[in-house]
């Protein structure tokens, strides 16, 4: 009974886990390149509302896929050009993103409410994997494709990151964007991109919820989980593969906080649980010498503007 | 890299390497670059010089495509050029060691080397990068580990990771804004032998200083800027350092004020026995103890990191001693904070003045009153008195000679001598019993450098204590009736400054216990 408890606990966390990774990878790249965006949740819901109605039009998933993904890098292109182009407050503009979000998808998804997915994401079983004992059933059965797309992605973001030349560039954005521009790198153009791919990853994030894990709609259906995706790219201290780790970790508060535990922890606690763990990671890092080697990107909110003192 | 081969400089027939034919440029308030006509030619060092906010980075700033000018055309070997990017310049192959170092601080050495490099890998774009940087940090004596990253490193190294890059890009025209401000002697003995190399090279070197003496060791030709123009272009042979002085403030050098009266018997700031533990835990001073008296110049001289900044932190409230005490004017004052400190009239120069001498982004009027602002006059009932404040402000612009737009201006834009006035202007406007400056001219021209003198020797006059923190040993020999030196944290001695030698200072720097 424990053991099934504990198997359903690890299965449930890795399917919460993903749109938290999703959005958490695309929120790296962004907060690397030196910007933030709060707008994690408004693009998330819009990239659930929109990949649900392109659905339930065509009954084509993965079209629909393709285009809350392109709903969220559109957000993600607005956030840049009102926080790099027009110089902004970037705190100001993620906001009012999440809220502008928030409040569009209500209104173009209100004749939606209730209403199941005809055709949704299937479900897959990995052979082989799947036959390890214990833990295969938990991990590699009825997930979806885009939960191992998630973990396969951030490892690719991992290397490209700290192995190639762009990644470099990125980084380099992020940390010191007047050397990046000294050594003839386009900081702004950097920086869109890279906000602009927060953006593609958070509607992803958003439609795996309509599309994948509960295919319907639902108003305010992602209850939060850009704010935590925030707070994870914190405790992951901005490096995507630490995110899996995270994701998994913050997925299983976030499951828990449903289920049967609920009579012994109060649920407000548990779901409290990731943001309390970000304060604490930082702190201990405020504490200890890391601050130098996992802080934060020295450059991260601050806008740059070339020949300014 | 280019092979040493002989000198191809010939003066008369070489044609310039670069040449910047009537720049200008003006921001808000300012005309930073006034029609300035310049050239440099193959195998040969140009030295800029010029005051204070003479406009000398803002050039080099446009000759690499930082900025962008107002008017004005540049050619490289005769060819016309316009860069809109630095990207541009460094196509053309001028490579920039700034005032202020480009590098991200978080990286690796050679990923700041390989951040602006053609043809670096797209995968694993510093492992081939790392050797040559070894090889050629050799050869030209600038050794940097590629694999350290950017912090952990001294301003000196940091240094070298900037002309490493531009060597390794193939710079034939090498920018160096004020480099030796961050360097220790050996260190800018080094640098000028790698410059002397580029010259045998027949590459071109921009040097810009504001020591007269280094201009005269290393540069060929000498182009003084004043405010914004050009004044005077003089070939090293027909330049004297007085001559480069008159050229760039418009008048001789004051002689400094002389000291009317030795010291007095009473002191002012009593260390006993004090130790301070670093935010490492490790002891940064060992057991010092000292006197400064009233009416006395107490200098303290050391190798960058021996403790000075320690000693500087206690004595201002930024931190306190493990063990020991110090005694203002006979009183414990250990357990007194910042504001304690400077209630009992401890002023505070501090070393690094954008960070902690003003607030950049206030004006000039508040950075004024930012230590006396809660007290009388300038504050009643809690409530400011801003009439007061601006009639601090406007006495202060006009007694210091702070060059600024209005007293309304944002400190940050001020150049780094006019920020070094509002900061004195501030901490000695209070008749404080005690002064503790550290590196107070550090990157000043030579007028604020002497303004700077003269009022520490004027507050010396008044009956203050005066602990001057300074790398510079000529300034420390000139201001000091006393210096003492810090080695690894310890009191080495304390010797008269009238009757010492740079070379038994240089002992004691380096860690020989004075013979008693
Ligand atoms: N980005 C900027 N915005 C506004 N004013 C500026 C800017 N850059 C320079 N200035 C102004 O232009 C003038 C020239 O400044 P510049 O930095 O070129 O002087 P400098 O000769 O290099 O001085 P220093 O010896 O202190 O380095 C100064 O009055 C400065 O305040
Ligand atoms: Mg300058």
């Amino acid at each position: 009974m424990e053991l099934e408890l504990i198997l359903n606990t690890i299965a449930r966390a890795l399917a919460f886990s993903t749109p938290l990774l999703w959005a958490a990878l695309g929120e790296i790249y962004t907060e690397r390149s030196g910007v933030v965006n709060l707008g994690v949740e408004g693009m998330m819901i819009m990239g659930a509302v929109v990949g649900f109605m392109v659905g339930q039009a065509t009954g084509l998933p993965y079209l629909a896929l393709l285009v809350a993904a392109l709903v969220g890098t559109l957000m993600g292109l607005a956030h840049a050009f009102i926080s790099i182009t027009l110089n902004a407050n970037q705190f100001v503009s993620g906001l009012s993103l999440t809220i502008f979000g928030l409040g569009l998808s209500g209104l173009l998804g209100r004749s939606y409410v209730g209403q199941p997915l005809n055709v949704a994401m299937k479900s897959v079983t990995v052979p082989f994997l799947s036959e390890i004992p214990l833990l295969g059933p938990a991990l590699f059965t009825d997930q979806k494709l885009l939960t191992y797309a998630g973990l396969i992605m951030a490892i690719i973001l991992w290397f490209f990151l700290n192995y190639t030349r762009w990644g470099m560039t990125l980084r380099s954005v992020g940390e010191s964007p007047k050397a990046a521009d000294t050594a003839g790198i386009p900081v702004n153009q950097v920086r869109y991109l890279a906000v602009a791919f927060g953006g593609l990853m958070a509607g992803v994030a958003g439609a795996y919820l309509s599309l994948a894990y509960r295919p319907s709609w639902g108003e305010g259906m992602t209850n939060g989980m850009g704010w935590i995706a925030l707070a994870l790219t914190i405790f992951a201290l901005w490096d995507p593969l630490r995110a899996i780790g995270a994701s998994f970790l913050f997925g299983a508060f976030f499951y828990l906080s449903f289920t049967k535990l609920q009579t012994v922890i109060a649920p407000e606690l548990l779901t409290m649980m990731p943001y309390i763990m970000t304060i604490v990671a930082l702190t201990v890092i405020a504490l200890g010498q890391g601050k130098r080697a996992f802080g934060a990107p020295e450059a991260l909110g601050i806008p740059y503007q070339r020949g300014e003192r | 890299m280019a092979v040493a081969k002989p000198s191809p400089f010939n003066p008369d027939k070489t044609p310039h390497r670069l040449t910047m034919k009537g720049i200008s440029k003006g921001f808000p308030g300012v005309l930073a670059n006034d029609n300035v006509s310049f050239d440099v030619r193959p195998g040969e060092v140009h030295a800029l010089l010029g005051e204070n906010g003479a406009g000398k980075t803002t050039l080099m700033n446009i000759l690499y495509g930082l900025y962008q000018a107002d008017s004005g055309s540049m050619s490289i070997n005769g060819e016309p050029v316009q860069f809109r990017s630095p990207k541009d310049a460094m196509r053309e192959g001028i490579g920039l060691v700034a005032q202020h170092f480009h590098l991200a601080r978080r990286h690796s050495v050679a990923e700041n080397i390989a951040l602006g490099l053609k043809g670096t890998p797209l995968i694993y774009p510093v492992k081939a990068l790392e050797q040559k940087i070894r090889t050629l940090g050799t050869s030209y004596g600038l050794a940097v580990d590629p694999k350290a990253k950017v912090w952990q490193l001294s301003p000196g190294e940091q240094q070298r990771v900037e002309i490493l890059k531009a060597l390794i890009q193939g710079a034939k025209i090498l920018i160096l804004d004020e480099p030796t401000s961050v360097l220790t002697p050996q260190e800018a003995e080094s640098l000028f032998g790698v410059l002397r190399r580029m010259r045998a090279e027949g590459e071109a070197v921009i040097f810009i200083s504001h020591k007269l003496d280094e201009v005269m060791e290393i540069a060929d030709r000498i182009t003084v800027l004043r405010k914004g123009a050009v004044v005077a272009t003089l070939d090293k042979k027909e330049a004297s350092p007085e001559s480069l002085a008159r050229h760039m403030m418009g008048k001789a050098v004051a002689p400094l004020r002389p000291k009317t009266k030795p010291p007095l018997d009473k002191a002012v700031l009593e260390l006993n026995n004090v130790w301070v533990k670093n935010k490492r835990g490790m002891s940064a001073l060992k057991n010092v103890s000292f006197k400064l008296r009233h009416g006395e110049i107490l200098g303290v001289a050391g190798v960058a990191g021996n403790g000075q900044a320690d000693l500087i932190e206690i004595l201002t409230g930024l931190n306190q001693p493990s063990e020991g005490h110090i005694l203002l004017e006979g009183k414990d004052c250990t357990p007194l904070g910042v504001k304690g400190l400077f209630e009992a009239g401890v002023a505070h120069i501090p070393e690094d003045r954008n960070h902690m001498g003003i607030v950049p982004s206030m004006t000039v009027a508040e950075n004024l009153v930012l230590r006396q602002y809660r007290y009388q006059p300038f504050s009643r009932l809690g409530l400011l008195d801003w009439s007061k404040v601006t009639e601090f402000a406007q006495t202060s612009i006009s007694d210091y000679q702070i060059a600024t737009p209005s007293k309304e201006t944002l400190t940050r834009l001020l150049s780094g001598g006019n920020v070094q006035k509002v900061i004195l202007a501030r901490e000695l406007s209070g008749e404080p019993k005690l002064v503790v400056a550290a590196h107070p001219t550090y990157g000043l021209d030579v007028s604020a450098t002497a303004l700077t003198h003269d009022l520490l020797l004027k507050q010396r006059e008044r009956g203050a204590g005066v602990l001057l923190v300074s790398e510079d040993l000529d300034e420390l020999l000139k201001l000091s009736d006393r210096i003492a030196v810090l080695f690894a944290g310890e009191l080495m001695g304390i010797v008269d400054a009238s009757r010492t030698s740079r070379e038994a200072i240089g002992l004691l720097m380096a860690g020989r216990k004075a013979q008693a």
